[in-house]
């Protein structure tokens, strides 16, 4: 599928993709932001916490579909991907163990002529789901493609 | 980790201490790999000087990362971040210092939990914000726990 195409698919879902959330994924994350709270790493010390176990740092859950969304700009080599905005709303933490379905709708395309030629503002709504059918949160993100 | 912060300790106008980050090329690769966000201006140095960039930059969202970290390490593990919106206005390089700042703009009570707003955001060495928005999160009541999360 091409930029272009995105026109036509405003407002529908665009894909769905179901993850199950290890501790290893987890703590490669925390390690690749360079946050050491135990929390994120340490089931021993996290057990004792409110949680009970290992929980992901909230902003792990804004790169759930995250993958995709970027394979999708870089499919045109001649154009340039640039991040715009996150907005990312939790209701509930992700757990290791947990299996979220993180489903991407298109919400918004529009182009306008800049000094870099045709710019593309693509906007993707994102919702998470985890295996009881719970919204544990939902994340807004904001591309520009030129 | 940090210690606990309480609602009632928290002044409007307080600042948030400030973490500062100096992300390398390898931290780079190491968050393509943990985000899926493999675009290559952020690890192909020709590729990113032939799209018109000085050199490879840091993913924004590796910097509202860290932006996350700020507000989780201050909030303590009692609190729970709700919300985190940031916009990506400039340009975070490799190598180069990136403080993250916020302060406290707003406290209020909304369905029983006890929510501090802040406006956050992400500084080069020359002062400039290059990541910025604003974040909620929940802390305990000294005497009764925080309800969410």
């Amino acid at each position: 599928m091409s930029i272009e195409e995105l026109k036509d698919k405003v407002g529908a879902v665009w894909q769905s993709r179901v993850y199950e959330i290890e501790k290893g994924m987890i703590r490669r994350f925390a390690q690749a932001i360079g946050d050491l709270n135990p929390l994120w790493q340490d089931e021993e010390y996290a057990r004792k916490t409110k949680y009970g176990g290992i929980i992901a740092p909230p902003t792990f859950m804004a790169t759930l579909g995250l993958e995709q969304i970027q394979q999708l700009l870089a499919s045109a080599p001649s154009e340039t991907s640039l991040h715009g905005s996150t907005e990312l709303e939790c209701y509930q933490p992700v757990r290791a163990g947990d299996v979220v379905t993180a489903t991407t709708r298109i919400a918004d395309f529009r182009q306008r002529q800049g000094k870099m030629g045709t710019m593309s503002f693509v906007t993707f709504d994102i919702t998470y789901e985890n295996q009881r059918g719970e919204l544990v949160g939902r994340c807004r993100q904001m591309v520009i493609n030129y | 980790m940090s210690e606990q912060r309480y609602y009632e300790d928290v002044e409007l106008g307080e600042e948030i201490t400030p973490l500062v980050k100096q992300p390398t090329t390898r931290q780079l690769v190491m968050w393509a790999g943990a985000s899926g966000d493999y675009n290559p201006i952020h690890y192909d140095k020709d590729y990113a000087q032939s799209r018109g960039l000085d050199g490879v930059i840091v993913h924004g969202q590796l910097v509202y990362c860290f932006l996350g970290q700020l507000m989780t390490d201050w909030a303590g593990e009692g609190g729970s971040l709700c919300q985190l919106s940031c916009s990506y206005r400039g340009m975070n390089f490799p190598g180069e210092e990136i403080t993250c700042r916020g302060k406290v703009t707003r406290k209020y009570a909304e369905d029983g939990h006890q929510c501090i707003e802040c406006n956050i955001w992400a500084e080069n060495p020359k002062g400039e914000k290059t990541v910025s928005g604003r974040v909620v999160v929940v802390l305990p009541s000294r005497g009764s726990p925080a309800t969410k999360g």
